[in-house]
C-alpha cells in the first residue's frame, strides 16, 4: 500500500500525532512563556513598551536589584512564607485528623462525612472568600458571635495587621484539608492490619498504636503531602485579593498579589517578571526539600 | 473485665462520632450560612447576635442578580468557557496520555521525563509572557485566550497515562492486525477502554476552570466578557455593604459545581488517589 496518507503516516511516526497537539500547546502557552519571563526580567518592559515592544530595553539584573531592596518584596515574602509554613501544616494535621475519623473501625457514616469534609475543596475560592468576609465580621460575624459564647472578646479578623494573615489560613485550612484527607485514608488504608493486630496483642492502647504504628507508616506520606501543599500555598492570590486587597498595612500581600500589582495593575512587566521569577526559585528550592525528604517511590514523578 | 471494655468502647465511639459532628459542622456551617442569609432580607445578615435563618425568606436578591445585575450573563460566560475548555482538552490529553503509554516512538520517554519537571514549574512565571503572547494573537478580552492556554495539561496527561498503561497490548495488537489504523484503534478500542479516567479528567478541568480566578481576571477585560468569579470579585468591591446580595451572588457560583460533585464524586475521588501516587 503506497497511497500518500500511508507513506506520510509511516515517516513519522503515529505516536508523534497523538502527541504533538498537547505538546505543540504546552510548548507555545507554557514552555516559551517561561523562558520568556527570564528573559522579560532583565528588561525595563513597562507600559511603554506594551504599546511598542521595541521601546523595552535590556537592563541586565537591575529589575533585581530593584526589587530585592524594596521593603514590601521582603515583606510579601514573609507573609508568603508565613502562610505557607504555618498553613501547611495545620492543613495537614486538620486533614490526618479527618482521615483517622473517617477511617476508624467503629465510625458509622464513612461515605457522608468523607463527602461533607470534601465539599468545600470543590467550592469556588472567590466566592467562598467572599462569605468568609462576612464571617469574620468583628461585630456581626458569626465567628466573633461564637467566640462570645465562649467569653472571647471581639476581634478584628480582617481589619488587623496581626490577626488578617492567621484568618486567611484558617479559611484555607476549611477550604483544603478535604483533598488531603482523601491522600491520608488511602495512605492508613496501605498499613497493613496486622501490625495493629500484633500491638494489639502487646497490650498498645489506641495512642500506642497510633504513636508507634500509624504515624510511623505515615511518614513518608505525610511529608510528602505538607511539602507539595506549602508548595501550592506559595501561590497565594486569590484570598488576600477578595478578602483583604493584601492589608491592612500590607500585612497579606503575598508574592503573587505583588507581582500581579506589579504586572497587572503598574504594568511594570519586567519587574513583575523578577518577581515571578524569585518565586520560581522559591519553589524550586521547596521542591528539591521535598524530593530530599521523600523515601523511594513516593518522590512524585 | 468485659462490661468495663465494652463501656469503653462505647464511651470512644461517642467520643469519635461526636468528633466527627464538629468536624462536618465546621465544614458546612459557612456554606448553610451562605445559604441562609442569601434569602434573608436586606440588612438582615448584618444583626446582633447574628441571624442564623431567614425570618421572612425572599427570593429579591436573586431577582436582583438576574435582572439588575446580569449575573445570569456570567453564568453563561463561565460555563461557555468550562465547556468548551472542558471538551478540547479531553481529546488533546486523552490521546497524548495513551501515545506516552501504548505507542513506541523515539524520544518518547526522554520528552515525557521532560514533561515531569515541568509540573514543578509555577503557572505564575508564565503568566506575563503570556499576556503579551496572547495580546500579540489579538485574544486578549477574548475567550479564546482564557480557554487556549487550558487545553493542555501536563496532569491531564500524566492522568490518562497512568490509566492506560494497564490497557493490555495484545487487545490493540489484535484490531492492528485486523488493519485498523492508529486512529482507528483510539477511537474505537481505547477511548471506552479508558472511559473513567475520562470522566476524571472532565469533571477535574471543568471544575478547575470554572473556579479559576486569576488568568480570566486579567485576559477579561470588558465586564460583559466576565467570568463568575471575576463578576462577583467586581461586585463586591460596590455591593460590599449588601451581604445578603453577594451571598445570593456566591450561592450561584458555588452551586453548580456543588452539584456536579454530589453527582459524580466517585471521579473526583479518583483523581485525587490516581494523581497523588503517579
Amino acid at each position: 500500500m503506497s497511497t500518500p496518507r500511508a507513506r506520510f503516516t509511516t515517516r513519522i511516526a503515529p505516536g508523534w500525532w497523538f502527541v504533538a497537539p498537547a505538546l505543540l500547546l504546552i510548548v507555545v502557552f507554557f514552555a516559551g512563556p517561561v523562558l520568556a519571563a527570564i528573559g522579560l526580567s532583565f528588561t525595563d518592559f513597562d507600559l511603554y513598551a506594551l504599546a511598542d515592544p521595541g521601546a523595552a530595553r535590556w537592563i541586565g539584573l537591575r529589575n533585581y536589584a530593584r526589587v530585592l531592596h524594596e521593603p514590601l518584596f521582603w515583606q510579601a515574602l514573609g507573609n508568603t512564607l508565613y502562610f505557607a509554613v504555618v498553613g501547611g501544616p495545620l492543613t495537614i494535621a486538620a486533614s490526618l485528623g479527618a482521615a483517622l475519623l473517617v477511617n476508624a473501625r467503629a465510625v458509622r457514616w464513612k461515605s457522608t462525612a468523607r463527602t461533607v469534609f470534601f465539599a468545600p475543596f470543590v467550592t469556588t475560592l472567590v466566592a467562598v472568600a467572599i462569605v468568609w468576609r462576612y464571617l469574620y465580621h468583628p461585630r456581626y460575624g458569626l465567628l466573633n458571635y461564637l467566640l462570645g459564647l465562649l467569653h472571647v472578646a471581639p476581634i478584628d479578623w480582617l481589619g488587623n495587621p496581626h490577626w488578617a494573615m492567621p484568618a486567611i489560613i484558617l479559611m484555607a485550612t476549611w477550604k483544603n484539608f478535604g483533598y488531603n484527607m482523601l491522600i491520608c485514608i488511602a495512605g492508613l488504608q496501605s498499613i497493613p492490619r496486622e501490625l495493629y493486630e500484633a500491638a494489639a496483642l502487646d497490650g498498645a492502647s489506641a495512642w500506642q498504636r497510633f504513636r508507634h504504628v500509624t504515624l510511623p507508616m505515615l511518614a513518608p506520606t505525610l511529608f510528602f503531602v505538607v511539602i507539595v501543599t506549602m508548595i501550592g500555598y506559595l501561590q497565594l492570590f486569590t484570598e488576600p485579593y477578595v478578602m483583604t486587597q493584601g492589608g491592612p498595612l500590607r500585612a497579606t500581600t503575598s508574592l503573587v498579589l505583588y507581582m500581579y500589582e506589579e504586572g497587572f495593575r503598574w504594568w511594570r512587566l519586567g519587574v513583575a517578571a523578577a518577581i515571578a521569577f524569585l518565586l520560581f526559585v522559591l519553589i524550586v528550592a521547596f521542591t528539591v526539600v521535598q524530593r530530599w525528604l521523600s523515601p523511594r517511590g513516593m518522590a512524585g514523578a | 473485665m468485659s462490661s468495663s471494655r465494652a463501656r469503653g468502647e462505647r464511651l470512644s465511639s461517642v467520643a469519635l462520632h461526636g468528633a466527627l459532628v464538629v468536624f462536618g459542622a465546621l465544614s458546612l456551617i459557612p456554606l448553610l450560612w451562605m445559604l441562609s442569609a442569601s434569602f434573608m432580607a436586606t440588612g438582615e445578615a448584618s444583626t446582633f447576635p447574628p441571624a442564623l435563618l431567614p425570618h421572612h425568606p425572599t427570593l429579591a436578591h436573586y431577582e436582583d442578580l438576574f435582572g439588575r445585575l446580569a449575573l445570569g450573563r456570567y453564568a453563561l460566560n463561565s460555563a461557555f468557557v468550562a465547556i468548551v475548555t472542558t471538551a478540547g482538552a479531553l481529546m488533546i490529553n486523552a490521546a497524548a496520555g495513551y501515545a506516552f503509554a501504548k505507542l513506541r516512538f523515539r524520544g518518547r520517554d526522554r520528552t515525557f521525563r521532560v514533561l515531569a519537571a515541568g509540573l514543578a514549574i509555577p503557572v505564575q512565571v508564565a503568566m506575563l509572557p503570556l499576556f503579551l503572547l496572547i495580546k500579540s494573537l489579538g485574544l486578549v478580552n477574548n475567550y479564546g485566550g482564557v480557554i487556549i492556554p487550558g487545553l493542555s495539561s501536563i496532569f491531564g496527561i500524566f492522568l490518562v497515562r497512568q490509566y492506560a498503561l494497564a490497557i493490555p497490548d495484545d487487545l490493540l495488537d489484535a484490531a492492528r492486525i485486523d488493519g485498523a489504523s492508529e486512529f482507528r484503534v483510539f477511537r474505537s478500542i481505547v477511548l471506552p477502554t479508558i472511559r473513567p479516567v475520562l470522566a476524571t479528567l472532565a469533571l477535574w478541568t471543568f471544575l478547575a476552570t470554572w473556579n479559576d480566578f486569576m488568568w480570566p481576571l486579567i485576559v477579561l477585560s470588558d465586564d460583559r466578557k466576565y467570568t463568575l468569579p471575576v463578576a462577583l470579585a467586581g461586585l463586591v468591591g460596590e455591593h460590599a455593604q449588601d451581604v445578603e446580595l453577594m451571598m445570593a451572588g456566591a450561592v450561584i457560583t458555588v452551586l453548580p459545581v456543588l452539584i456536579l460533585f454530589l453527582m459524580l464524586q466517585r471521579y473526583f475521588v479518583e483523581g485525587v488517589t490516581e494523581g497523588s501516587v503517579k
